[in-house]
Order: C-alpha cells, then structure tokens, then sequence
C-alpha cells in the first residue's frame, strides 16, 4: 500500500457477491429438510408452509439477486470507519443545493434494502409530485452488524451508541444542520439521536413510537413477573403512559409479546443465531414473522400474485437475501440484546432518560403493530410539530408506500426548513 | 402386502433401523454449517457458546455413532400402538420379579426416551443394582406424541391432558390394573394430569418438575419458598424465549429446527443454565457431568433429527398454550391420589415441601437430594432410581 489511509476516510464502496456464495444459497435452498404442515388454517402456529415453500421455490429458481446489487450499486455507497468499526452507507445529494439533509435508519429484519424506492422521491421531488423546496440530501446507514456494515465484536453497540456514530457520520459529510428518521430499530436509533442532541440536529420524524421512559419502567419491578419481563415492562411502560385510555392499541402491543422473536433475540441472540445463519429458509420463517400486517401482504405477494405495493417478491427476497449474504442475522439479533441490557441497567441504576426537546414529527401507517394514539405521542414528545395518520400503510412504510412516505417526509418536516432553528 | 389386519389395539413389535444415507446426509449437513460469529460475552448470557457448538459439531460429524443409540434401543423390548388415532413408540420391560410395581415413565423436552434409558436396569434389575426385589418396577417408557418415534399428531388438541389419557389406555391396553405414573418437565404435566384424571389402576404420581409453578404465583413466606420466587422470576426473564417461541410460533422456528442440525442442537441445548453448563463442559472440557455424557446428548439430538420432530415436539408447547387459555385460571381438578416429589438441586428452581403440601393434598413422599438437576434421570440413574424406590414404597 502506497497510502495510509486516515481513520475518518470516506470509501467508494460496491456490492460484488461471488458467484459460488449464490449457488451454495440456492443449493442449500433447495435441499431443505421441511417440517410437516402446521395443524391450523390460519398464522395461529406462525410462518405457513404453504407461503414458505412457495418463496422457497422462487428463491431457488427464478430470483435473482443480481437485480438487488445493481440496484444497491447504482447508488452512491461508501464505507467509513467510525467509532473503529466499518459503517456502510448510501449518500445521495438532491440537485437542489439547499435541499435538506436526512439521515434515516432502518429496522430489524430490515436493511437499506426497504428505504430504496424513497431515495427519488426525497432527493428528486419535482420528478415525484413535489416542488424543488421538499428536496432532501439523504443518507442512508446500515446499523453496524446488519447488512454491509462491520459486525461489533466488542459489546455496547446500542441503539445510543448507533445514534453518537450516525451523528458523528453527518458531521463528517460535513452537514450542520439536518434531520433524523426512523421506524423500528432505527426508530430507537433515531429517538436516542434527539435526546443526544448533536450539534446539527434539528429535528426528527418517527413512524414507530418506541421509546420507554426508564423512570416509569423502574416502577415496575419487583415479584414476580407472571407474564415474562419484557412483556410486562412494555405493557405497564404503555399503559402508564396511556392512562389505560386506549385499550385497542394496548392490545396490539401486549400481542407484539406475545411473540417469540421479541423475546429469543434479547434474550440468547446466540442461540437463534446458531439457526439463523445455517439456513436459509429457517432464516426467512424468522424473518417473515414479524407482525401480522406485513405477514399477510407478503404471503399474498407469494400466493396471489398481488403485492401490497412496494412489497413484491423480489424486494422481500432483496432483504432477506442481503441478510443471508452477508452472515449477519446472528449480529443484527444481537442489537435487542444490547438495547435491553441498556434498558434494564438504566431502570436498576435509577437513571432518567435524557429530556428530547427537538421539535418531533410522527406519522401513524395504519398496519402499524400498534396504532400510536396522538395522546400517546405528545407524552413521549413534549414538543410534538406534526401527527398524521396515513391512509396506507404498515410497519414497513417506506418500503411497502414509499411515495406516500416521501409526502409524509415532506410534511413532516416542512415546518423546520429555512427556518431560524 | 401384509396378509392380515391389524386390529386398532394390537402391539407391534418394533425396531430402529435408520438407513445410511439419512445419517450420511446429516453428517454432511452438519460439515457443512455456517456458524455465526462468537457471542461477545464469555458466559451463557446470550445463548449457547460457539466453542460448545465448535465442539458439538466437530465431534457429531467424526465421531459420534449413532448406530450403538440405536444397538441400545434396539436390545430393549420396543413397541408400537395406534391410541386415539395416533402410532403410539414404547418401550416395556418387565421386572423378572412378577410383583413388581407397574411404572410409566414420560420424558420430557427437549427429551426423549434416550434420557429414560439408564434407569431401565436399576429399576427393573435392582437386586443388580443395590436394592432388592422388593423394589423392582415393571417399566413402561413411552414416546409422548410428536416427540422420537412415536408418531406425529396429524390433528389439534394433543396436550399433556390427551397424552395423560393416552398413556391411561396404554397401561390398561398392557393389562396393569394397579400402577403408578413418574415424569419431570414435560413429563411431569403429563403425570400431574393423569393424578388428576385419576384412571381405573392408577394409584400413585411421582413427578420432579413443580408444575403447579408454571400455572400462578406460589407463596413466598419462607426463606426458600423466596429463593425459588426469585429462581422462576431469574428463569422467566433470562431464558423464557425458546418457551414462548415454541408456545407461540412452533411452525416459524420448526422450519430451522429439521433444516439445520446445528440450529436444533443449539436450540436443544439452551433449556436451562445448568444443564448447559454440564453440557458445554462435556463438549469442551471432557468432563461430562454423571450421565450426561457427549455421546448421550448427541444420541438425543440426532433421535429429534433423524425422526424429523423438531417442529413437531415445539408443537407440544402450543397445546399446553392453547389448553392453558381455555382453562383461563380455573384451578384444574384436584390430584387426591397419593404424590411424590423429589427436588433436584440443580433444576430450574428448588421446589420447597410447603409448595408440595398446599398444591396436592396427599403427599407420600417428598425428598431433596444431593446431586442432579433438571434431566434428573438422565444424569443420575442410580440415584434417580432410588428415589423412585423410597418415594413408592408405601404403595406396594
């Protein structure tokens, strides 16, 4: 090597899977060892044979992955080393100068795979229904230890320590004054983001509304936990938070723990990761099974032939495929350890969760695992400058309704540009 | 062709025999893993170790002979019937001394009848093996629906309940009229229902899992009656997520469970903290803890993957879920018949005699041992055998 390259350097970067790692996929694909038929006729047992051996079938024929890396490729992609661990990211810069930067983060079982049909409509809005003043400069992470990002090897990548390096990443591509986005993970990400408050940050937009107070959680503890830890955090954090007034929406979050996923990965990621990373349509069972809403529009995008918009075959397969790839549903598992680790340190030791006084968007998509109410929100987020709920839409928005997501963008934070912040 | 009917209630005789491909296949599917990167902690507490896996596998895809698992199944008298619509696996071993107490004994998850085995010959031979004809058990093992060969339930509704009632036909259908019943994990829901059931010949229950303390919260006056609160409260939320997966999404993680040896292995082994850790040490370290030795968990293993039952067993769990939600906190029917309990230290936690007392009213026995833990017969036979002896003496 002729030159030393300095620890804050910006690479090109390219995505060039070889050739033997796809036909060992659709080889191992193809010689999987099924279990028998679920006993019911609906998703009560979980993934359905059914829908699975049919994407199996597709995956090891007639998918091609080829199509995901020259999509991924025709973006501007680069690698950085931050916080010494190697962060892959997509930058793309709208033509319109003074478009406004925003940085937005994906979810579990996600990867920037879902946020890709957003990237025109955000940082080319006149092509896409908007004017040139909805532009946005976008940058798209992959959270260390999902999809082309480094994996940890160290603990203590939390959603926190994501938040500090996604701050660190918009400093270094030079914007000082942008926003934040995010549902899922990157929902966690994102909110950790505006109580950190970095120099540059003005303000962000959710679709998820994750955050957990530890100050009320801390009230929880003690005796026995019939219903299992999280669960019973979760629920008494909401229902306290809620004031019991929204009995729909807490039923809809007692389901999400009602699910093994939510529990496993926090829980003994390793265990699940020994599974995960061994084959490739146990690890699509894991993935798909993530909320009835998107489960239903992704089995009718596989047994009907009618996707729920942006969710087709391929751009499922797109994300699960990325994730088998690039060997990472074991680390990707591991960031709800690291975050419920933090959670239970910050309850024990009595800590209070920084103060978020950034202005704060949300956006309710009405497939959502739980429909936020607004009372809800503005609990969370004092200094709440925009609620919707949209019309279509559900815990994927941007992937399944990227256009009516980029719109949501565009309102969401319209009131935060060029203004003094 | 067969030149006969079988009529519905005829025992058949049965033995193992895996062809070698099916144990060529796993050899190189388990050759041919991708393990994940190592865990970034040093200890269990984000699931099984990969140096245990490392070991696992290396020594499963070598060395480890399935054949001399199936040489020890096949040298025991095995059986087959068909029970309320489904092929019923046993195994039945009369004592040579004809007063023997009759015994079913069921297994448990991630078991099998592979962690029964050993207790076969001190209970039936004991004059063998320390104790004298007095003590001797005619031993009926059989294989809990959807779990090693028996066969899978092609229809809703196999809780422990439906097994319990299984099992009840079984001893009748064997002719024993007066009988006890023993079971630990699994294997104790499935007992405790048959106490409560109460069925023509059965007179007595051992168990050495506490199920009352999966159904509600249990009292908390004493010292130990704390220390097992704080067990369960520890158990529930460090290493409850293969319990609820299996009780929620049995088929999601079936598919990985008979797709990759390895996944079912690791997902096998992270039942408790101290099994895993007498496990992991037999992998590593080769220092097995009592029985539980390399080749007998793999022989476990590799009986869920060769019979394809992954998803199946996991499908257990949802029962109980569904029969659970049914039942919705009404107090099951109370267990009058006579029952025994053991405690062994290491088991997920340390049921107290006052538990026992108030959940079944008519205990004979209860006893806390020195040595063994959740896979009680598994680790301990001779010990475990012993306890079988004491707990059902006052029965014979």
């Amino acid at each position: 090597m002729s030159t030393v390259e300095t620890a804050t350097d910006i690479r090109q970067f390219q995505v060039e899977i070889p050739d033997e790692q796809l036909s060992d996929l659709r080889r191992r694909i193809a010689a999987t060892r099924w279990p028998t038929t679920e006993l019911v006729e609906d998703t009560s047992q979980g993934v359905q044979s059914k829908m699975l051996q049919e994407l199996a079938r597709y995956w090891a024929t007639e998918y091609d992955w080829r199509k995901a890396e020259a999509r991924l490729n025709a973006l501007p992609q680069f690698m950085t080393a931050i916080d010494a661990l190697d962060v892959h990211f997509i930058h793309v810069k709208s033509r319109h100068e003074d478009a406004l930067p925003l940085i937005i983060t994906h979810g579990w079982p996600g990867s920037v795979i879902e946020l890709l049909d957003v990237v025109d409509p955000l940082t080319d809005p006149t092509a896409h229904g908007g004017s040139a003043e909805d532009a946005f400069h976008l940058v798209l992470p992959s959270i260390p230890g999902y999809g082309l990002s480094e994996q940890p090897s160290e603990l203590g990548w939390d959603p926190g320590r994501v938040a500090r390096a996604w701050a660190e990443l918009m400093s270094r591509l030079g914007y000082d004054r942008y926003v934040a986005q995010g549902g899922d993970q990157g929902a966690s990400i994102t909110d950790a983001m505006a109580r950190m408050a970095p120099d540059g940050l003005i303000g962000i937009h959710l679709n998820l509304l994750s955050s957990y107070p530890t100050d009320v959680g801390a009230a929880l503890f003690g005796g026995l936990l019939p219903a299992g830890l999280f669960k019973r955090v979760a629920i008494a954090v909401l229902s306290a938070r809620a004031e019991k007034k929204e009995p729909e929406a807490l039923d809809a979050v007692a389901g999400l723990f009602r699910r093994g996923y939510i529990v496993e990965m926090p829980e003994h990621p390793q265990t699940i990761g020994y599974a995960l990373n061994d084959t490739p349509v146990g690890m699509a069972a894991w993935m798909l099974d993530h909320d009835a809403d998107s489960y239903e529009k992704i089995a009718r995008a596989f047994l009907d032939g009618d996707p729920s918009g942006g969710l087709t075959r391929d751009h499922v397969l797109d994300n699960i495929t990325l994730t088998w790839l690039t060997s990472t549903p074991t680390s990707s598992a591991r960031l709800y350890w690291e975050q419920f680790r933090t959670i239970f340190a910050a309850i024990a030791s009595g800590e209070k969760t920084p103060e978020l006084s950034l202005p704060v968007a949300f956006t309710v998509f009405p497939g959502e695992i739980y429909k936020a109410p607004r009372s809800w929100a503005e609990k969370v987020y004092p200094n709440l400058i925009y609620f919707n709920e949209a019309e279509r839409g559900g815990h994927f928005a941007a992937w399944e309704e990227p256009e009516l997501f980029a719109e949501e963008m565009r309102a969401g934070f319209k009131a935060l540009r060029n203004g003094s912040s | 062709m067969s030149s006969t009917v079988g009529t519905a209630t005829e025992i058949r005789p049965f033995n193992i025999d895996v062809p070698d491909d099916r144990l060529e296949d796993l050899r190189r599917r388990v050759a041919a893993t991708r393990l994940p990167s190592k865990e970034l902690v040093e200890d269990r507490s984000q699931g099984v170790q990969l140096a245990t896996i490392r070991e696992l596998a290396g020594y499963w895809a070598t060395d480890y002979d399935w054949r001399k698992a199936e040489a020890k199944l096949n040298a025991l008298p095995q059986f087959m019937t068909e029970i309320d619509g489904a092929d019923v696996h046993f195994i039945h071993v009369r004592s040579q001394h004809e007063d023997a107490l009759p015994l079913i004994m069921t297994h448990g998850w991630p078991g099998s009848v592979i962690e029964l085995l050993e207790t076969v010959a001190p209970l039936t031979d004991p004059t063998a093996h320390g104790g004298n004809a007095e003590d001797a058990f005619h031993l009926v093992l059989p294989s809990v629906p959807g779990y090693g060969f028996s066969a899978e339930p092609t229809e809703l509704g196999w809780d422990s309940g439906r097994t319990a009632l299984a099992w009840a036909e079984l001893m009748r259908r064997l002719g024993y009229t007066r009988y006890v019943a023993q079971g630990g994990d699994v294997g104790a829901a499935v007992s405790d229902a048959m106490g409560r059931h109460e069925p023509e010949g059965l007179i007595g229950v051992h168990t050495n899992l506490f199920v009352p303390a999966l159904g509600g919260e249990m009292p908390t006056e004493t010292e130990q009656e704390r220390a097992a609160v704080e067990q369960i409260t520890v158990f529930r939320a460090t290493g409850f997520g293969y319990f609820l997966e299996m009780a929620t999404r049995p088929q999601t993680i079936g598919y990985a469970l008979l797709d990759s040896p390895v996944a079912l292995a690791a997902w096998m082994l992270d039942h408790d903290t101290d099994s895993y850790y007498k496990i992991a040490s037999a992998f590593v370290d080769g220092q097995p803890v009592g029985n539980l030795t390399r080749d007998h968990i793999l022989d476990n293993i590799t009986a869920y993957w060769l019979t394809g039952t992954g998803a199946s067993a996991a499908r257990s769990y949802w029962e109980s879920g569904q029969a659970q939600a049914k039942a919705a906190g009404q107090a099951p029917p109370p267990m009058t018949l006579p029952f025994g309990f053991t405690t062994f230290p290491g088991e997920i936690w340390r049921t107290p005699r006052s538990w026992v007392e108030k959940a079944y009213p008519n205990v004979m026995y209860f006893n806390e041992v020195e040595r063994g833990g959740h896979f009680a017969a598994w680790e301990e036979p001779e010990l475990f055998s012993e306890e079988m002896r004491a707990a059902f003496k006052s029965l014979r």
